[in-house]
């Protein structure tokens, strides 16, 4: 009924098995707008924050989700401005996955914000230019419209919207200056995921993530940057496998999968490099200087000990690196999956103790740890965009040419 | 935001950060105002070009 929709030269489900799909990724999508509308309607008192958690599930989401989507940026950058020829095979994809992470990270901050309409705006129009999160404001905002610019030719390319002659040339002409767009993306992107970092290294209040500074900004904007940009390509290569999976078909050659994997796992190893020079001086001369010590900030609580920090730095950060840098590594099927989810593990779990475990650690010396736990209208929420991912993806799939070399991979029989 | 809000000062903060803020929106509304009108200059020279054959 939709074949006319569909690429030429590739095949795709029948629909009603893949109207079956949206219908299941739609029961959660609307269960998660149900708890949108509780949020909104009664207030944040739905949710499990309180005086001790201004910054929670969401916050921790919306960090993971926004390191996550790191992959189009950076694959943008080593598209266009590096020059990896290669990386134009996997970078529709890599588009596709970010601007569904960056929807999805500005739709749980209009959630958060509590009242969307009558507050969100305020950010921009009496913008405190000495804040961290106006910076994530602008740059975030600014990103989103880059990445819609950056998917816009995908769309065109459709069959049936490609006839249109204006549409044709419209999309050829975004290619042509799309070096443009990926360059101002690298800009933005540096900028919003190194100041997400930023706000939590400068809280000079809360010894645990505070960090000392270069110029204005602490070590963990630079980690921040450093490490979306890292893992960032191991959640699109994660995900590229995955819809390979479901779908049984190879949709992406190796060569691009190894080239980069290669640079992901250099830049993790790099970058873990970096965290343990961090956090061996924040334990070693920072901490000790305003009267602490590491194991004040790993134990006297029920969840958060020391294990997290040889997870996120050892079992989720060295072994997927060491997996990824080598050339055996690579070519085993098994420990790319397992170094992929690792680092998609290990920067969701660097984000969620620089937000949720620095709101943990007491904070002045009478006061104990608070743990926080979830209501479910947070939990829908924070489900919901792997809903609306799922749509995105299955309707882009089905209907945009985001795997360029899926044609060849699977020649139809005559 | 603007130089015409109330909060609005002429220091280095404002002008480095809101200057970075415009400076990427300009390039990328210049890019696709550019983009938007070669596409249909090149549609209705397609077109042209049709009718004369």
């Amino acid at each position: 009924m939709d074949s006319a929709l569909i690429p030429k030269g590739v095949k795709r489900c029948p629909l009603p098995q893949f109207l079956g799909g949206l219908a299941v990724a739609g029961v959660v999508l609307l269960w998660g707008v149900y708890a949108i509308l509780l949020i909104w309607i009664k207030g944040l008192h739905v949710t499990g924050m309180n005086d001790y958690y201004g910054f929670a599930l969401w916050i921790w989401a919306d960090l993971a989700v926004i390191a996550l989507g790191g992959g189009a940026f950076f694959t943008g950058f080593l598209r266009y401005i590096v020059g990896k020829d290669e990386i134009k095979n996997i970078i529709n994809f890599a588009v596709t996955i970010g601007v569904i992470c960056y929807i999805s990270a500005l739709l749980i901050l209009a959630i958060d914000v509590g009242q969307p309409l009558t507050r969100a705006w305020h950010i921009f129009w009496h913008a405190n230019v000495h804040s961290m999160l106006t910076e994530v404001a602008f740059c975030l905002s600014a990103y989103l419209v880059v990445l819609i610019i950056e998917y816009i030719p995908l769309v065109l390319e459709n069959r049936q919207i490609d006839k249109v002659p204006f549409f044709h040339h419209l999309s050829h002409n975004m290619h042509e200056v799309m070096a443009v767009f990926a360059a101002t993306g690298v800009f933005l992107s540096c900028f919003h995921q190194g100041s997400l970092g930023g706000v939590a290294g400068v809280m000079f209040g809360r010894p645990f993530a505070f960090r000392e500074h270069l110029f204005i900004w602490p070590w963990t904007f630079f980690l921040f940057t450093w490490s979306a940009a890292a893992y960032g390509p191991c959640f699109t290569i994660f995900l590229a496998k995955l819809t390979e999976k479901i779908t049984g078909k190879r949709l992406i050659k190796d060569n691009v999968y190894d080239l980069l994997a290669k640079i992901s796992g250099w830049m993790i190893l790099t970058y873990i490099i970096a965290k343990i020079a961090d956090t061996w001086y924040w334990a070693a001369v920072t901490l000790p200087s305003q009267g602490h010590t590491l194991m004040d900030f790993y134990s006297n609580n029920a969840f958060y000990g020391i294990w997290i920090l040889v997870a996120e730095i050892g079992v989720c950060g060295i072994l997927p690196a060491l997996i990824l840098v080598t050339k055996k590594g690579r070519s085993s099927s098994t420990l790319i999956w397992t170094a992929v989810i690792l680092g998609c593990i290990g920067v969701c779990l660097n984000r969620w103790v620089m937000i949720l475990q620095t709101m943990a650690v007491p904070s002045i010396p009478f006061d104990s740890w608070q743990l926080y736990m979830p209501t479910w209208p947070e939990v829908a929420t924070t489900i919901l965009p792997v809903a609306f991912g799922v749509i995105v993806v299955m309707i882009s799939y089905r209907y945009l040419p985001i795997f360029p070399q899926e044609q060849e991979l699977n020649p139809i029989e005559p | 935001m603007f130089p015409f809000v109330f909060e609005w000062v002429w220091d280095l903060g404002h002008l480095v950060f809101m200057g970075g803020l415009w400076y990427a929106l300009t390039i990328v509304g210049l890019g696709m105002t550019y983009c938007i009108i070669k596409s249909a200059i090149d549609a209705s020279k397609e077109a042209a070009g049709d009718h004369d054959h």
